[in-house]
């Protein structure tokens, strides 16, 4: 081999890889390539031809600076002009840099065909390879055009070079991919197929690619490839080729070859021809075989190459389902494996033996290793192996071992790695409820995957809980006992609490009898939770305790009177107050027979899929559900499986449905949109925000977070130190706002906090918070300036009519501001009902004598009290056509004022604070999103499209709501922000 | 199908990458970084395969340099780790005892080579001296 030497001659390359190299800076590496660049432009420019040495080394360049993650935008045309060099060491460098750097759309293409045909037609074997690599890489449409007759051609000529053969096979193949309709099957393809019998390996390995896609397009067509590749694997697997040439590898005769014929054997089902079955099974044993001989060599490229064929041939066997011997051989293989020293050769093991667990030949193999995967699950130290075994526990699972597989999956639950929790609960559930023979058993494993991992137990599996116990009176006794055992504990899950009020509500009664567990017990029991949950389970509550007014009549006035107080019946959560009156209301007026009638005990579920299955099918992975899975679930199921529809809305009594359904709760008095009120995502998106500010105030959290005991608690207590100072805000109009203003306001429709104002003396900042019809503000007023402000005074009005809209109270701040320091003023807000104007802010103080007053709108729109809902495209079409009066739509067409960058956009988008809906609009461009505008009046349900035309440099915005001003006002707001 | 392959240092600097499906320039570096901040994370022990979005990353590492090659589900993992060993036993031979510097200053060569091997995603030749074959020939022009 020729000593190379570094940089090859190309000393301006080298110099300017070791200038880029020694850069202390990304500051200092930009300005480098910055100047080389500038260098590299004027070169090209230039007067003075280029040589092809000139020109490759400044190509050579471009292409180490565009490694570096910059985009070049020049220099095409130089590249394109090397093509046509007749040196191949210019024509090389000239195709790579096309090919690194060209994409299918260039202008440039039909220069660079021109070239090609040229290279393609110049007989020169290197020539041509150079040109058909460049097909491969780059291949667009319009090569497609130009060459998908002429490339068959050269693949199947009798005088081709092997090399060019094997560049054209992978050719052929881009240009099928990306241009099926104009790669035209003809005599050709026969002759394709026999590529498979070539002399030469190479050409072997290039063309199965080709082979494996064109037969899955066409299997029937190419269908004598089986054969031919039998025969091709069986001479290579028993080293009867003796013209393996230079294609062993570590001893392992062609492994890459071995492993792609195998793959292109899993497209078609096991050969008819017995002769050939006969001689695929003979190498599948051969292979099996070898895995037992001790090994040729200790390198472990040695064993990897042999196991590379090896779970390549297993795949097969699988595939084929249809070999039992060779199937348990397999497993019993793999088995070995499972306790194998390399990690690498364990996880491959415990995802291969996943898919041999499904079949019936070896689902007892498999069961064998149970022992060895538990104690993968526990002791693995990485967690992808863990998440194969538990993986392939979940696929063995079976009657026989249900029990212990579930008990291990949740006691390794207790521990697992966060990032597969949910999905080892969704599987626990699924377990416990498909081989679930006594229902106290499943009632209990629920329940202890509620509590040990609340936070991850979705509401499919709660709800499903739910819909057995309806559906199964055998079993309402023991959850009933259960869970108010449960809720014994002094600190459960909420979702603890949902489930227990929920059955209680239905099914206390059953356990009544016991003094321990009476009527009244359970309700104190029940409303001891009720101060620390959150919106949707305290309705939940609610309507579980006008349950137990029926149930249990002594009850009445204990529940009459919590109902009656304050905080529920004057609780600022209209879906609370609501609930409260009503069912006060109810209790106080309805006779017995009326509220036995009402309150009735839920009817049992119609018999559906189970909800939960259909979550963990959505979840990718070898462990996910499969179709056989199921099926073979609802059949086992079928027996227990409650409903899913119903279950999901009713069962929720009006919590928080993040599907557009709409949500009947238990009375069916739920009215409006639905909201996602509090769900756990709000929670942390709000804990992040706040972190991000850095308002280290407590209180700030701990007000909004339990939402709104009742609102004048929140709004009164704030963080501030002054607790006597009387609300700031007047009605007068005071000044009229700054004209830039206006600006300001836009600036923060997207986004909660930045730096609202600043002049040459006072700074302002903004952060803020909102949360349901709430929100909070926090202005901070920095002193630029080394000297004192004093009488420094804020008022902040709400201007006409906005003053019925927005509740606005400020505390006053500090009067005097002392040279660069900074105060705080917290602004509470709360939203009556929908608005179009901003509060005002006026700031007046003196510095120097002079007095300073100035007047700015404070950024209060109405898309902060959004609340995003999250549905599917079905559900927003159709309440798209539900909102279809004129008034309720506002459309606005409008240039794009900054640039079309998809990211920015979504953003954008989410910074309004509605949910981006991926997969709704049919066309991938658009941007479709839902929300509801919570004000303490009303819920404003609004859904939003944004269609972007690139070419334009175009937007068309359109926005329907239920009500006609807060579609006006969103758009209005909108227009300006992209 | 393999989708991409990453030669990559310890500190992240992408030495060469290539993809066999389009990505846009401004993904790319994102990519990069998240896929190598992934493996680097990992530990010697820990397997050498790794689920990341809809690819599995399938790496190794060398000295300080680290390959990391993206396939599809359907790949096989041991072939594709081979493959990389492979590529790095044909880089050795050129350059008697590849290093990062190899890389960097040879970036046309390393592409010629890694064409040879792969081609639109998918293995063509697996023997080193066809593989260096037209890489030599072009050096025996370079020096006439």
């Amino acid at each position: 081999m020729p000593a190379v030497s570094k940089g090859d001659g190309m000393r301006g390359l080298a110099v300017f890889i070791s200038d880029i190299r020694n850069c202390k800076s990304k500051e200092a590496e930009i300005k480098r390539i910055n100047k080389e660049l500038a260098n590299i432009r004027s070169k090209f420019k230039g007067d003075k031809a280029l040589d092809g040495y000139s020109k490759k080394k400044y190509v050579c360049k471009l292409l180490f600076i565009f490694l570096l993650g910059h985009d070049i935008d020049f220099g095409h045309m130089e590249a394109v002009n090397l093509l046509s060099s007749n040196k191949y060491t210019e024509k090389q460098i000239g195709y790579l840099f096309i090919s690194v750097l060209v994409n299918s759309n260039s202008e440039l293409i039909r220069l660079i065909n021109n070239a090609i045909k040229n290279d393609l037609s110049s007989r020169n074997p290197t020539f041509m390879c150079l040109a058909l690599h460049c097909i491969a890489n780059v291949g667009s449409r319009e090569m497609a055009e130009a060459f998908a007759g002429e490339i068959p051609r050269i693949l199947v000529a009798g005088d081709t070079m092997d090399s060019v053969k094997q560049s054209a096979a992978l050719c052929l193949l881009r240009l099928y991919k990306t241009s099926p309709d104009l790669v035209l099957m003809g005599e050709w393809t026969s002759r394709v197929v026999h590529l498979l019998n070539d002399q030469h390996m190479g050409v072997v390995t290039a063309a199965i690619s080709l082979i494996t896609c064109l037969s899955q397009k066409n299997p029937d067509e190419f269908k004598t490839c089986v054969s031919l590749a039998v025969s091709r694997l069986s001479r290579i697997v028993s080293s009867a080729s003796t013209d393996l040439q230079d294609y062993t590898y570590y001893f392992v005769p062609a492994p890459w070859l071995s492993c792609k014929l195998l793959r292109l054997l899993q497209c078609y089902p096991p050969p008819e021809d017995g002769a050939v079955k006969g001689r695929l099974v003979e190498c599948l044993e051969t292979i099996l075989n070898k895995a037992q001989e001790p090994p040729k060599s200790k390198k472990v490229q040695h064993s990897n190459a042999k196991n590379a064929i090896l779970f390549e041939a297993i795949s097969l066997i699988i595939h084929y389902d249809s070999e039992p011997n060779l199937l348990v051989r397999a497993c019993n293989q793999l088995g070995q494996f499972l306790q194998h020293r390399e990690t690498n050769l364990r996880y491959l093991a415990l995802e291969s033996m996943c898919t041999l667990a499904s079949s019936e030949f070896s689902h007892e193999a498999v069961k064998t290793h149970i022992e060895t995967v538990i104690n993968a699950l526990k002791t693995e130290r990485d967690v992808s192996v863990r998440q194969r075994a538990a993986d392939l526990l979940y696929a063995m699972c079976d009657r026989s071992n249900s029990k212990q597989i579930v008990a291990e999956m949740l006691s390794y639950l207790e521990t697992a790695d966060y990032s597969i929790r949910e999905e080892m609960v969704l599987k626990v559930a699924v377990l416990a409820e498909k081989y679930a023979v006594d229902y106290s058993w499943y009632v209990d494993t629920i329940l202890n995957l509620i509590r040990i991992a609340g936070d991850y137990v979705s509401e499919e599996v709660w709800y499903r809980v739910i819909q057995i116990v309806i559906n199964r009176d055998d079993v309402q006794g023991y959850a009933a006992k259960t869970v108010f055992e449960a809720l014994q504990a002094p600190a459960c899950h909420e979702n603890m609490v949902k489930v227990g009020g929920y059955i209680l509500g239905e099914f206390g009664n059953l356990i009544a009898g016991d003094p321990r567990s009476s009527p009244l017990v359970q309700f104190n029991l029940l409303h001891s939770k009720f101060h620390l949950c959150s919106v949707p389970t305290r309705a939940l509550l609610l309507s579980a305790y006008i349950k137990f007014i029926n149930l249990f009549p002594e009850t009445k006035s204990t529940i009459q009177e919590v109902l009656r107080s304050d905080s529920q019946i004057r609780n600022s959560d209209v879906e609370l107050q609501q609930r409260a009156v009503e069912y006060l209301k109810l209790s106080s007026i309805a006779s017995t027979d009326v509220l036995a009638t009402v309150l009735e005990e839920m009817p049992p579920f119609p018999e559906r899929e189970s909800s939960i299955l259909a979550k963990l099918k959505k979840k990718k992975g070898p462990g996910a559900v499969s179709v056989n899975e199921l099926e073979e679930g609802k059949r086992e199921g079928g027996e227990l499986n409650g409903g899913g529809e119903r279950g999901d809305s009713s069962a929720i009594a009006g919590s928080n449905a993040s599907t557009p359904s709409p949500s009947a709760d238990l009375l069916g008095l739920r009215t409006g949109p639905p909201v996602t009120a509090a769900a756990p995502s709000a929670g942390s998106l709000l804990v992040d925000v706040f972190s991000e500010a850095g308002v280290n105030d407590d209180g700030f959290l701990r007000d909004l977070e339990p939402p709104t005991e009742s609102s004048d608690s929140l709004l009164a207590e704030g963080p501030g130190d002054s607790d006597s100072a009387p609300p700031s805000v007047v009605s007068e109009d005071p000044a009229t706002p700054l004209p830039e203003s206006n600006e300001l306001l836009n600036k923060f429709v997207c986004k909660n906090n930045g730096v609202l104002f600043e002049n040459q003396l006072l700074q302002i900042g903004i952060k803020s918070e909102y949360r349901q019809n709430l929100g909070r503000m926090y202005l901070f007023y920095g002193n630029k300036t080394s000297v004192q402000f004093i009488t420094f005074t804020t008022t902040v009005t709400c201007p006409g009519e906005l003053q019925s809209q927005l509740n606005v109270q400020s505390k006053t701040v500090e009067p005097l501001i002392e040279g660069g320091a900074q105060v705080q003023q917290v602004i509470n807000i709360e939203c009556l009902t929908d608005f179009s104007e901003a509060p005002l802010l006026n700031i007046k103080f003196r510095y120097g004598g002079a007095l300073q007053n100035l007047t700015l709108k404070l950024p209060v729109t109405i898309n902060k009290f959004f609340q995003p809902t999250e549905m599917a495209s079905h559900d927003f079409f159709q309440r798209w056509k539900q909102l279809s009066l004129p008034q309720q739509e506002a459309q606005k067409i409008f240039k794009a004022n900054h640039a079309m960058d998809t990211e920015v956009l979504k953003a954008k988008l989410l910074g309004l604070g509605m949910a981006l809906l991926e997969n709704v609009d049919p066309n991938p461009e658009n941007f479709v999103c839902a929300g509801v505008i919570q004000t303490k009046a009303q819920q404003v349900g609004s859904l939003l499209r944004l269609e972007p035309n690139a070419q334009a440099q175009m937007y068309r915005l359109t926005v329907r709501s239920s009500k006609d001003t807060v579609s006006k006002r969103l758009c209005e707001l909108l227009a300006e922000q992209f | 199908m393999i989708k991409f392959l990453l030669m990559v240092n310890k500190q992240g600097q992408t030495r060469l990458s290539k993809y066999y499906e389009q990505v846009e320039l401004g993904k790319r570096a994102a990519l990069e970084a998240d896929v190598v901040r992934g493996c680097l994370a990992r530990r010697k022990e820990e397997c050498s395969f790794v689920e990341y979005k809809d690819y599995k990353l399938v790496y190794r590492q060398y000295a300080a340099l680290l390959i990391v090659v993206g396939v599809t589900e359907n790949e096989n993992e041991l072939s594709i780790y081979e493959l990389v060993h492979n590529f790095v036993e044909v880089l050795d031979k050129y350059f008697s005892r590849v290093s990062e510097l190899d890389i960097m200053f040879n970036l046309d060569k390393v592409h010629i080579i890694l064409d040879e091997m792969i081609l639109n995603g998918h293995i063509v030749e697996t023997n080193k001296n066809r593989i260096l074959a037209p890489l030599l020939a072009l050096d025996k022009m370079t020096e006439s």
